[in-house]
């Protein structure tokens, strides 16, 4: 045990002296303060047109989605949206709680909503992707397995060290995040309430399981899927890893696929059976937020298990690839 | 030779490996014994590498079996790897790390290693001054010694290293031949292998050669070398009437253009077109320069060249080639 610790340790060292994990935190460096500048701009506009009652605000957006659901251009999927979208609005307003309620939780909160399917998998994938192929690469695979420890114990070490900067990567995306847009909106926003347990059917809203959940609730049960969705990802990447000689052919092929999959979310609605694939169900907390499922018949838990079954799958091809193969080059 | 005792620290069995369809290794035995420098000798593709993978548990045989020090590289390599440092081919180590921090790597991958050990083979291997520093700034001399030191972090029985002297300047070669006799005499096992006959002729005692996967013989290097008759270039005036004596001895024979192709580079240097290249034994040549003398033929200069590992190769193979 002693020893598989000092192995892990070795993982992480390399890891952190690749500068894998600096590019990941200059990335959000980077990102978090434009999008909250963008948003800061937006808020601005809304009170230069709505002024400071941001019931005016949410009524005009119910009477704009109304609107849309008459037009004939706007597809059947999108009516279907927007009605859902119209009912939480009147929910929030009959309930009297601000939906938008500007704050540096609020913003993290929205933030990691949109990053969840295709941001945060990209910078795991950072690290992820060349974890057994840069050994490959480098050579350095036949100085690592040339050693009195069994195959499967090193993969399990780099693995184990994976799974360890995958959750830091979760957290470190949700500290800079509050941290940089505090500076902009307020450290304030723990207690706001936010509705959850909107059930759908068709194209009605269910509401009897609504409840008021407090803002910092909710960012744990999102960070709990976030965290799961990185999980995942990760070890399909540590697979493709594994299984291609080159780093940047294990990059595209995991970017291929966590594209194919915001795609797909947006046009497959009729073709049921692709939700049995990985991709399409990376966005889990849409689930938290209420929002439509992208194919009929997928839920929170089917989401979960399908995703379960990916990442099984991929350890076991990773193990058994890994131990058996012979390193010829 | 056979010894019936269990100074072979290394023992390899009938190996084989089959990939796809094709059969790139055949059947090949040796054992290597303590103290002693084991020669691995062949072409560019003749399976070397291959093979060395087999030792270390790289590659799994098809059949066939490797022991270290009576542990089955395959059925316990966790016992039988704890007594083998090796270089695979290029010492590649990580670039981003330093050369302390690649040791400490390796170091904490086995048990009984402290800092104190990694301290010692840096010092063995002379690379003190320059540990602390980032391996991509190494040159490949400081590479070779960096990977030597991390093949013998784990004070191994066997130390298997793959072309050593590849790549290293005149003054770096001798260094490390000597650095090899050295851990040698301490009692380590080294095996080496090599593309250059004249390497192994300086270095090991004993020698496998092999060519296509296969092995042709193994024995010690004076025996086998001595089995491949060594060359004379004569550079003698008038050509043709040297010729038409040396043509006269049986067991003198001249080699033609073709033949005289496989000389090694020192020795095609010496080539004019006064030059006759001949398989000659050693006891003839006094002989045959007192003759010429006699018969009024300017003898410019005689050369013995060691026989080459291409030639040692035809005459093994009685003329079949390398495939």
């Amino acid at each position: 045990m002693k020893r598989f610790l000092a192995m892990v340790q070795n993982e992480v060292v390399k890891i952190i002296k690749k500068k894998r994990f600096y590019i990941v935190l200059l990335i959000l460096a980077i990102m978090v303060p434009i999008f909250s500048y963008a948003q800061m701009r937006q808020s601005l506009e809304r009170q230069e047109s709505y002024g400071t009652d941001w019931r005016l605000e949410v009524q005009q957006a119910i009477i704009d989605n109304q609107n849309s659901l008459s037009s004939d251009r706007v597809p059947q999927e999108w009516k279907v949206y927007r009605q859902i979208y119209i009912q939480q609005m009147q929910y929030y307003l009959d309930n009297d709680v601000n939906p938008n309620e500007p704050g540096g939780v609020t913003f993290t909160r929205e933030f990691i909503d949109n990053s969840a399917a295709l941001f945060i998998p990209l910078m795991i994938l950072t690290i992820a992707s060349d974890l057994v192929s840069s050994e490959r690469t480098g050579g350095t695979i036949k100085m690592l397995l040339a050693r009195p420890v069994r195959r499967w114990k090193v993969l399990l070490s780099k693995l184990t060290a994976l799974l360890m900067f995958v959750s830091l990567i979760v957290v470190s995306a949700y500290a800079v995040c509050y941290l940089i847009s505090g500076v902009f909106f307020g450290y304030s926003g723990w207690s706001i309430p936010i509705f959850t347990g909107f059930v759908l059917n068709g194209s009605d809203v269910d509401l009897t399981y609504v409840q008021a959940t407090p803002q910092w609730q909710y960012l744990l049960m999102q960070a709990g899927l976030v965290w799961f969705v990185g999980i995942v990802v990760a070890l399909l990447a540590f697979m493709v890893s594994v299984l291609v000689r080159s780093t940047a052919a294990s990059i595209v092929v995991m970017m291929a696929a966590l594209i194919s999959g915001s795609i797909l979310t947006n046009m497959a609605s009729a073709w049921s059976s692709a939700k049995y694939l990985f991709m399409v169900n990376l966005g889990l907390t849409e689930y938290l937020a209420g929002n439509p499922a992208p194919i009929d018949g997928m839920t929170l838990g089917f989401s979960l298990a399908v995703l379960a079954a990916w990442g099984a799958v991929s350890v076991f091809i990773s193990f058994i690839v890994f131990t058996k193969r012979d390193v010829l080059t | 030779m056979k010894q019936p005792d269990d100074s072979f620290v290394l023992r390899v069995r009938d190996l084989n490996k089959k990939i796809g369809r094709k059969t790139i290794i055949h059947s090949i035995s040796f054992d290597v014994r303590e103290g002693e420098i084991f020669g691995f000798l062949g072409p560019n593709g003749a399976g070397k590498t291959t093979t060395i993978r087999m030792l270390v548990g790289l590659i799994k045989p098809t059949s066939g079996s490797v022991e270290i020090c009576g542990f089955d590289v395959q059925k316990q390599p966790e016992e039988a790897l704890k007594y083998v440092g090796s270089i695979v081919e290029n010492p590649e180590m990580y670039p981003y790390l330093t050369g302390w921090e690649n040791l400490m790597h390796f170091a904490r991958m086995q048990d009984g290693i402290d800092e104190q050990r990694i301290r010692e083979v840096t010092e063995l291997v002379h690379l003190g001054g320059r540990i602390h520093e980032k391996v991509r700034t190494y040159s490949l001399g400081m590479r070779q010694r960096l990977g030597i030191a991390q093949a013998l972090l784990a004070r191994p029985k066997v130390l298997i290293l793959d072309e050593p002297t590849n790549g290293l300047d005149p003054k770096g070669i001798k260094e490390m031949r000597a650095f090899i006799r050295e851990l040698a005499s301490a009692g380590l096992a080294v095996f080496v292998s090599s593309h250059l006959l004249s390497e192994i002729q300086l270095l090991c005692d004993r020698v496998a050669i092999i060519g296509g996967g296969r092995e042709l013989a193994v024995g010690s290097v004076d025996e086998l070398m001595g089995a491949g008759r060594g060359m004379v270039i004569w550079d003698v005036e008038p050509k043709a009437k040297a010729l038409a004596l040396l043509v006269q001895y049986k067991d003198i024979v001249i080699v033609d253009s073709v033949g005289a192709e496989a000389l090694e580079d020192a020795a095609a240097a010496l080539l004019n077109e006064r030059s006759i290249v001949t398989e000659t034994p050693e006891e003839r040549v006094a002989e045959v320069i007192d003759v010429m003398v006699r018969e009024g033929i300017a003898v410019r200069g005689v050369h013995r060249i060691a026989p080459t590992l291409e030639r040692l190769f035809l005459q093994m193979t009685e003329g079949e080639g390398i495939e």
